[in-house]
């Protein structure tokens, strides 16, 4: 099953390549992974989504904690929470192409943000799921470039992960 | 406030820090802390011959006493060389403080002359690593680097320090930390008193009860509370290849070690009992065969320091994270208080049973297959000769096994072998870390032809600090377990097992000034090994030269559960 796990870390020089190197050393798989700094810059936010059985993802879990740098983590998925993804996609676009990208971009409430005679670059926000569907309904050949910072989560309503 | 260099304050840490002694070799990135070094007399450094063999004295002089050893290697190889050690201190568990120099800070990332990414090459197999910014971080570095490695789950923690960082002329306010503070790093102080009130119900209620003592309960100091909970429930105990000496080894609720090449009647109780009480063993590979089938009947209590060792290999049904000193104090109290009263009647054929398995092996072995001294008998010898009583250091391969299996260990920390990596080569350091630290007890390396060559350079740092260990080498001729392998595996195609052009070794130790002795027939054994260990003052090498055809047994049939042993070369369960 996928897990959205939510990291508070030092901010220190070496910490993120713990994390990384821990997942390569114990053969858990990273699908996704995003990192920066907090409110307080002393603090590390990293999010990132594995897939793997309870078990797996429980020894995950623990062994982050493990990490000195660790101060706290959550796995998103066990609570209600939201999940975003933001990507920038190119966009082939020529005749009647631009208007067809320009609808489903509408659709999707995504956003051109750059335009040249043969392409648009558009701007899309939402859950991982959401961005899969925009890049399939765009087909293929089409697609040029897609860039995507991989998923970001919170909690819904009170719970907050903080020190 | 004092003013002292970089390289002043390393030392004055170490020194205001308690350390007595530090292994290392020096080198380039190094020099500014060598010349502090030479310029106090707090801190003794001891010169090995190669930088593993520095890892591994720190890490039995840690293993004999508890505390953190000390380690200094210079940058790039040095730094390289340490790795073999600090991942077997990392494997067992073991504190340890791992200084290491770098290049400049100017010239770190430029490919510099022995520069080595140590952070990074170590990240695997450490419990913490970090490097030097600027000197005035270096106290508080090392108060954390100590703090880390001995708290918790203890191991190794590296610091890295580039050589600007050392500079003599640059001087800084000096204060070594009383304490130090992290607030990501806060390990448990105590077991969850509901699990614990559980656990003991569990264990008052079984009837087919068994204790496995793991490297956990020497690492928390425990062992007096560990027997004395299984002797209050005369509950039979298991004590794993970290664990032995944990629980008194000739005593008789004592089943012996778990596991690959443990005991008929310790895997035989595993398999069939009703209830594992398990006190800080990580029930790794070597001990559980094939998980699927680990000890099918049995509620499995788990308690270790670390979480992630309780359910990894196999899931608990009582897990319990905590020190294992407290949680087994709170255990004791329950027991006494408790109104539960004990099955007697099912403990009675309990006991019953595991007579009856230990008298179907009961650790005997053959002496009639061959003409040649068996190295069962070499270890049950020094056993006799050192009243049992002695620390007793192991290489890897077979003579492990013989020495962990016929060995009795009565106290905690006299056993010192890499339990968990298998690094041949420690042996020897081992011996002489300990030896240092306890010049008045008796020092014993077992090793083999193999194992031995592998650090064997060391008889030169034994000769300079004079460390009057004794060493026995069980030689086969070959590297018994791979040849065991080959044997059972490989239709005895003894590739690359066997070992020609073998030292003089009698020779050899005497060219380091010590003193070498030939044993090749059982009547001269003891009689030998009472000369070496009357010799007080010097190093003896005892060459013993035993049946090369010899086995390890029982051994666990692979991918089967526990209870599936071959225990001779014809037998099996």
């Amino acid at each position: 099953m996928r897990h959205i796990i939510s990291v508070l870390m030092e901010n220190e020089a070496g910490a993120l390549s713990r994390v990384v190197g821990l997942f390569a050393q114990r053969n858990y798989n990273i699908e996704t992974l995003t990192v920066a700094p907090t409110e307080d810059p002393t603090l590390s936010r990293l999010t990132l989504t594995t897939f793997g059985n309870d078990r797996v993802i429980e020894q995950i879990t623990k062994q982050l904690n493990k990490l000195i740098e660790v101060v706290k983590l959550v796995d998103l998925t066990e609570g209600d929470h939201i999940e975003r993804e933001l990507m920038l996609i190119k966009v082939k676009a020529v005749g009647n192409q631009r208007a067809e990208v320009l609808r489903n971009v509408e659709i999707f409430r995504a956003q051109v943000v750059d335009v040249s005679s043969t392409v648009y670059t558009v701007q899309l926000v939402g859950s991982s799921k959401k961005l899969d569907a925009f890049i399939e309904v765009i087909e293929a050949a089409n697609v040029l470039e897609v860039v995507r910072t991989g998923v970001s989560g919170i909690s819904r309503g009170e719970k907050v992960l903080s020190l | 406030m004092e003013l002292l260099s970089g390289a002043d304050m390393v030392v004055r840490s170490l020194a205001d820090e308690g350390v007595e002694y530090i292994y290392g070799y020096p080198g380039g990135a190094l020099l500014h802390i060598y010349d502090a070094i030479f310029q106090q007399d707090k801190v003794q450094h001891i010169l090995v011959r190669h930088e593993q063999a520095a890892t591994h004295m720190a890490d039995a002089y840690a293993r004999a006493t508890g505390k953190p050893g000390v380690v200094l290697v210079t940058s790039g190889p040095g730094a390289t060389n340490a790795v073999t050690g600090i991942a077997t201190a990392y494997m067992d568990s073991i504190p340890m403080v791992i200084i290491s120099g770098q290049v400049m800070s100017h010239l770190i990332g430029e490919d510099a002359f022995q520069e080595c990414d140590m952070v990074g090459v170590t990240r695997p197999v450490v419990k913490h690593n970090m490097s030097i910014k600027s000197p005035e971080e270096i106290p508080m570095a090392l108060k954390k680097a100590f703090y880390i490695a001995s708290t918790g789950r203890p191991g190794p923690v590296v610091v890295d320090i580039p050589k600007d960082m050392t500079t003599p002329t640059d001087r800084f306010e000096y204060s070594y930390p009383e304490t130090v503070k992290l607030r990501s790093y806060n390990p448990v102080s105590r077991g969850h008193s509901g699990q614990i009130k559980k656990a003991v119900e569990l264990l008052l209620n079984a009837k087919r009860p068994v204790i496995l003592v793991g490297g956990g309960a020497i690492s928390a100091n425990a062992s007096d509370l560990v027997t004395e909970l299984a002797q209050k429930l005369n509950y039979p105990v298991i004590n794993t290849l970290m664990g032995l000496g944990a629980y008194p080894g000739t005593d008789r609720q004592f089943l012996g070690m778990p596991g690959m090449h443990g005991s008929v009647e310790a895997n035989m109780a595993m398999h069939h009992s009703d209830m594992i009480l398990n006190l800080g063993s990580r029930l790794d590979d070597r001990i559980t065969n094939a998980t699927e089938k680990f000890c099918p009947t049995a509620k499995l209590v788990h308690v270790d320091i670390d979480p992630s060792s309780i359910s990894k290999t196999v899931a608990a049904d009582v897990p319990i994270v905590g020190p294992l000193d407290s949680i087994v104090t709170e255990m004791l109290k329950l027991v006494k208080a408790s109104k539960i009263e004990l099955d007697t009647e099912a403990h009675d054929a309990w006991w019953q049973q595991i007579e009856e398995w230990r008298g179907r092996h009961g650790g005997r072995y053959r002496t009639d297959d061959s003409e040649q001294m068996k190295p069962q008998q070499v270890v049950e010898t020094l056993c006799k000769v050192t009243k049992g009583d002695a620390y007793v250091c192991s290489d890897v391969g077979q003579h492990q096994m013989f020495a962990a299996q016929y060995y009795k260990f009565n106290k905690p920390r006299r056993w010192i072998n890499s339990g968990g990596l298998g690094t041949m080569g420690f042996g020897l350091p081992a011996a002489m870390g300990v030896k240092l630290n306890f010049p008045d007890e008796e020092v014993v390396c077992i090793t083999g032809e193999g194992s031995i060559q592998m650090n064997i350079q060391e008889l030169s740092t034994c000769s300079q600090y004079d460390l009057p260990v004794k060493v026995v080498c069980l030689n086969n001729q070959s590297l018994g377990m791979v040849r065991q392998w080959q044997d059972l595996n490989y239709e005895s195609r003894h590739s690359q097992s066997y070992m020609k052009s073998l030292p003089d070794f009698v020779k050899l130790v005497e060219s380091y000034g010590h003193v070498g002795m030939e044993v090749t027939k059982l009547e001269d054994l003891e009689s030998t090994l009472e000369e070496a260990f009357a010799m007080k003052d010097r190093l003896v090498f005892i060459n013993v030269h035993v049946d090369p055809f010899e086995h390890v047994y029982p051994m666990q049939v692979p991918k089967a559960s526990m209870r599936d042993m071959w225990l001779s070369k014809t037998e099996r369960t």
